[in-house]
């Protein structure tokens, strides 16, 4: 067993692409459910329609990065109003059925074979975002210590992904602080009363709904160029879910919230998945017990055995405050 | 004396008690608002009209529809017909907070204390004209610092006139039923209204804070303030109001003042039933 070995490819998730990448699109969900109280099951849906809007743009279409990129935040703007419009007024159960509803269709959709032309169909595209390592300046090598070495490449995205993260941690400050924020809270405890103070709660949710869905769309548009690949089945509702679960792991309604929680979600992922392998390989568990092949599954069920832990010990997530969850008649 | 310095409450005195009555200065009119749940007719007013400047109670027995006629007056519920105008402006399938920026807010039979914003933040958020409150703006501080600064002054003389001062900075959750109830109050004068329309404002809390309510209802009708509620307690009623309206089955069935309503009929047969006092069978035997 080489706990330094697991430590340091624990640690380098933590503090990788993906955690940055989730934590973005866990702050746009945190705008939703944390502060505005919408369901949104679908986040993922945004981080499709980014992804491609970058994709499709430059790989289909060879448009130059940057017009990808307003096209992937265009794109997102559209999905919120298509999808708040009609259901904003409506009680919050419906917002949850239409989004994850919209997020599969968009999935099948860019999968589907009359789409291949321009999507690539199930192998999506690849190689779109060379331009941006082009202007890496970065000089090439291998950067940090021991275990925790990054390349050239990498560390360039986790520059760009963690000032993103930082950009909307601060947004998110400003904006919440503001009487905006204000409507935003009141919203989420009681819409009919915001309403008797003449606030227009409508407009408000689809603001909010907008506003996050472009931070999703970003972290998309993040993944996509990170990997330099988008495939339609890496955005499948799951990945919702892994943003629902940091996000309460962080503590909703918190502005840090959503990149503790992401951070200590990737450790934790990495960590348990390094650990078992591990085990297994110096027959600290036998392989009759899990196979190699199971422990990728093993490792979400421990994930989840945390997260009951967290939600009796402490529901509010780690940053969350009791009183108010206590407080709280939602 | 000249008809400018009546006090406009009293010039409800000539008014005669019948349903339906002009008033002389009215601020509210409704005329034939109707809604239906399926079968039932749960509110079907021909014509209400309340005086400016007045304490108008709304009563009536369980179900007479009183809360149901203020949902459609406010836009919190769709009138299937009817028309009503707000100080001579037309109000009718206009959206709530439409209706609240025109001047006319309301509070509700259940309080809706935004648990967790601030009693401050409570009173805060009610006031209007921040331009902080629009997305892009909220964003540079410096463009809304200075309304927040003066709505906050407005907020703290607020909270000191309803003693809520003490829970400024406390979460409106932990506030008590009846400290909640101020609060409403409260914030719903911060939107500057003409009107408030107040759902059962002594419903659930002690007979002190009753009175202490109460008080500053009447000192609100003072400087010219037009409150209808919607009350169950006859003392308060007979209390407070200048005028009462009575509602049964969805109609308005008596006006008059105070005084004149206890023994009035339609009332009395509203509240016990038409055949209270005889006894049964009494009908066939005439």
């Amino acid at each position: 067993m080489d706990f330094l070995t697991i430590l340091g490819d624990a640690s380098r998730a933590a503090i990788g692409p993906e955690a940055a990448i989730y934590a973005l699109a866990a702050i746009g969900l945190n705008m939703h459910f944390g502060y505005t109280g919408l369901l949104n099951f679908g986040q993922v849906g945004f981080m499709l329609v980014g992804a491609y809007g970058v994709a499709v743009a430059v790989a289909t279409f060879s448009a130059p990065l940057w017009a990808g990129i307003v096209i992937g935040i265009a794109l997102a703007i559209v999905l919120a109003l298509l999808l708040g419009i009609p259901t904003l007024r409506l009680r919050a159960d419906y917002l949850a059925i239409t989004t994850i509803a919209a997020g599969e269709i968009l999935r099948y959709v860019y999968r589907s074979n009359f789409a291949s032309p321009v999507t690539g169909g199930v192998y999506g595209l690849t190689r779109f975002a060379d331009p941006l390592y082009a202007i890496n300046p970065i000089p090439a090598g291998q950067y940090g210590f021991g275990q925790l070495s990054v390349s050239d490449r990498s560390l360039w995205i986790m520059v760009i992904s963690w000032s993103l993260v930082a950009l909307a941690c601060v947004l998110m400050f400003l904006i919440i602080q503001s009487p905006w924020g204000r409507v935003i809270r009141s919203v989420r405890e009681d819409e009919d009363a915001a309403r008797s103070l003449g606030k227009n709660v409508f407009g408000y949710r689809l603001q909010s709904l907008v506003f996050g869905g472009v931070l999703g769309a970003t972290g998309g548009m993040l993944l996509a160029v990170y990997t330099q690949a988008v495939q339609p089945d890496a955005y499948n509702p799951v990945v919702t879910f892994y943003l629902y679960t940091l996000l309460i792991l962080g503590g909703a309604g918190r502005i840090l919230g959503p990149v503790v929680g992401s951070v200590i979600f990737w450790f934790i992922l990495v960590f348990t998945d390094s650990f078992l392998r591990q085990a297994i390989g110096t027959g600290l568990i036998p392989a009759g017990l899990i196979n190699p092949t199971e422990v990728g599954a093993v490792r979400f069920a421990l994930v989840g055995v945390g997260l009951m832990l967290l939600m009796i010990y402490r529901p509010q997530g780690i940053l969350g405050d009791r009183r108010e969850m206590m407080l709280s008649d939602r | 004396m000249t008809a400018e310095t009546v006090p406009r409450a009293s010039r409800l005195a000539a008014v005669p008690p019948e349903p339906g009555v002009s008033k002389p200065d009215p601020i509210l009119v409704a005329d034939d608002v109707t809604r239906t749940f399926g079968g039932l007719r749960a509110v079907q007013v021909s014509r209400l009209e309340v005086q400016r400047g007045a304490i108008t109670a709304l009563i009536g027995p369980n179900g007479a529809g009183k809360t149901t006629l203020f949902n459609l007056l406010t836009g919190f519920d769709r009138a299937d017909a009817g028309s009503w105008s707000f100080e001579g402006r037309s109000l009718a399938g206009l959206p709530a907070y439409r209706v609240a920026r025109a001047g006319m807010v309301r509070t509700f039979q259940l309080t809706k204390s935004l648990t967790l914003l601030t009693v401050l933040e409570n009173l805060k958020l009610a006031s209007r004209q921040q331009t902080g409150e629009r997305f892009f703006t909220a964003l540079v501080h410096p463009l809304w610092r200075a309304r927040e600064e003066s709505i906050e002054r407005l907020a703290d003389e607020m909270l000191a006139r309803f003693q809520l001062d003490r829970m400024r900075d406390e979460f409106a959750g932990t506030l008590s039923g009846g400290q909640r109830k101020l609060l409403e109050l409260a914030r719903a004068l911060m939107v500057r209204p003409a009107m408030i329309m107040l759902d059962e404002p002594t419903a659930g809390i002690n007979p002190a804070l009753t009175q202490s309510l109460l008080r500053h209802i009447q000192q609100l009708r003072d400087e010219g303030m037009t409150i209808l509620f919607v009350e169950h307690d006859m003392d308060v009623v007979m209390g407070i109001s200048d005028w009462v309206v009575c509602m049964a089955e969805g109609r308005v069935i008596a006006e008059g003042p105070a005084a004149s309503i206890g023994s009035n009929h339609a009332v009395i047969d509203a509240y016990l039933g038409a055949h209270h006092g005889r006894r049964a069978g009494d009908e066939e035997l005439r």
